[in-house]
């Protein structure tokens, strides 16, 4: 029971802990495709830790909400992570509090804070990043929810260590058709709740054309500190639910020691690497797709679902 | 479990895979916009067909089946891309936007529509013929693949894509002939194979005639006869 509980911290810790050198290494690695040297992977804990010592300027026309919102985007991911398996294939202590769809809407309650918050200060740029990230949420909402019900149809639960058995007892289910579209589908979603490359450029700089950077323009200081860390660690537990529920359930920790647990930490880095490679590969050889061309890429998603769905329902 | 039912659900998962991307691709034919992507698409869907066509004849230990998927991959992954090629021209594959009567999220919706449709009508075919694992996936794929190619040709404005909407109704019908028919006599399939190249050699040529007399294949905006 308390080893349970230490676990979940551990795990709370490590997403922390490793959410900015994965945002490092793959800024790293797609400098390094154009053939530039490219920012040190640890950048973005120097720039976590440039802001924290910074002075925070707020807007006095403000309200609580610009206030608010950096604790809670930087909360929800946390939340989430007691939710999933990071590091263990067995339930810990608050496993059973929520299943997938649940930590999805907690990490929508994140996006919903930020939106709020960008429209909160009248800046120019903030409510057109805003309105486009729903934009983007409401395209990607249904193909999440459809996602979610094949994969609870198929596997019998949505509590994700369930699921995440199902795909290899036996390993012949790994192959099955319902699965692999759903990964399909999951990954392009992956993509545009990100701000990856065929939806949203994340390097760019130019504020008209940006959606999801443009919403914390208006933080300095501490809150812009926590808005990097929140959305650093949100990729990162979407990484987790991607590879670790749905892709590969292989390399999570079986025993009870507090050294098996340890030794998933670099298996699991290792994993989102490998992912992190497929996704330089996406974005280098992408180019990035015109505003009104997203509904295609989405429409393209939720019909990959849907179709998983269909094969999934008749497939029994 | 032992070891042929272990290769058995294996195969079968394998066919059933085979049989997702079929229907992917029937979906990509129908909303891509690039005319080169499309073309891959096309070739991509025949090679899951030769795929599925070995995974069946294997089960049934069906030679017949293993000659549709030595004729699918002859016809359609060599001779078909590259008679196309040669009598369209590479002006016309160069293009980069397909116009389209519906936008594209529509005509998403409605394939996916259509799918359901598909598994809707095969349904009761299916529970009637008691039917085994390969024909559950087959039969209401490439019965989906069929319509959509045939709503492929309806929704298309270019000459190009709707012949391939054309082929992929044919894949289609062979994707789902070669689980409910998997002895089907080889002069059918010769036929078919000998049938599909001339149909794309004919409207390949007719799709360069019209592009060299109004310079584009829109033929879906041709509405009136004119006198020269």
């Amino acid at each position: 029971m308390i080893n349970k509980i230490i676990f979940n911290l551990i795990q709370v810790i490590v997403v922390m802990a490793f959410a900015p050198l994965i945002k490092g290494i793959l800024a790293r690695l797609k400098e390094n495709v154009q053939s530039k040297r490219g920012p040190s992977i640890f950048q973005p804990y120097r720039d976590i830790w440039k802001l924290f010592h910074k002075d925070e300027v707020v807007s006095d026309q403000s309200s609580w909400i610009f206030r608010l919102t950096p604790f809670v985007v930087f909360i929800t991911p946390i939340f989430v992570t007691l939710l999933i398996p990071v590091l263990t294939d067995y339930p810990l202590f608050f496993a059973f509090m929520g299943d997938m769809l649940g930590g999805g809407f907690i990490l929508a309650l994140g996006g919903f804070f930020a939106t709020l918050a960008a429209i909160d200060t009248g800046n120019p740029y903030g409510p057109m990043g805003a309105s486009r990230t729903r934009m983007v949420g409401f395209l990607a909402e249904p193909v999440f929810m459809i996602v979610f019900f094949t994969v609870s149809f198929i596997a019998g639960s949505t509590i994700p260590y369930i699921v995440q058995k199902h795909w290899v007892t036996p390993l012949a289910n790994f192959f099955e058709p319902a699965h692999i579209l759903m990964l399909l589908a999951f990954l392009m979603l992956i993509l545009a709740e990100t701000g990856k490359i065929p939806v949203d450029n994340p390097s760019g700089h130019f504020e008209l054309a940006m959606i999801d950077e443009s919403k914390g323009l208006e933080y300095s200081g501490r809150g812009a500190a926590l808005m990097k860390w929140g959305g650093a660690m949100k990729f990162f537990v979407l990484c987790c639910i991607f590879l670790n529920v749905l892709v590969a359930p292989w390399g999570l920790a079986h025993g009870n020691e507090l050294g098996n647990v340890l030794l998933a930490v670099p298996l699991i880095l290792i994993k989102i690497f490998i992912f992190l490679l497929v996704l330089v590969a996406i974005e280098s050889s992408l180019a990035k797709l015109r505003l009104f061309r997203i509904t295609e890429f989405l429409g393209a998603a939720f019909v990959t679902s849907v179709a998983a769905m269909i094969i999934g329902l008749f497939f029994m | 479990m032992n070891e042929p039912e272990l290769l058995f659900s294996f195969f079968s998962k394998l066919n059933a895979l085979t049989g997702g991307f079929f229907l992917l691709c029937a979906f990509g034919l129908v909303a891509i916009r690039q005319m080169l992507t499309c073309l891959r698409l096309y070739i991509f869907q025949s090679l899951l067909l030769a795929v599925s066509a070995i995974l069946i004849g294997y089960h049934y230990a069906s030679i017949h089946l293993f000659v549709v998927a030595a004729l699918t991959i002859i016809t359609k992954v060599f001779l078909i891309p590259w008679v196309l090629r040669q009598s369209v021209g590479y002006d016309s594959f160069s293009k980069r936007e397909i116009s389209q009567v519906l936008n594209i999220p529509t005509t998403l919706l409605l394939s996916a529509a259509i799918t359901i449709f598909a598994y809707y009508i095969a349904s009761p075919l299916l529970t009637a013929a008691g039917a085994g694992i390969f024909e559950k996936v087959n039969l209401p794929i490439g019965m989906a693949s069929l319509l959509i190619g045939a709503y492929t040709v309806t929704v298309r404005r270019e000459a190009v894509p709707q012949l391939l909407g054309i082929l992929a109704m044919e894949n289609g019908a062979f994707f789902a002939g070669i689980s409910i028919a998997p002895s089907l006599p080889l002069i059918a399939e010769l036929a078919a194979a000998f049938y599909v190249l001339i149909t794309v050699l004919v409207i390949g040529l007719l799709a360069m005639r019209i592009h060299t007399i109004i310079a584009k294949t829109a033929v879906g905006k041709l509405m009136a006869l004119r006198e020269e």
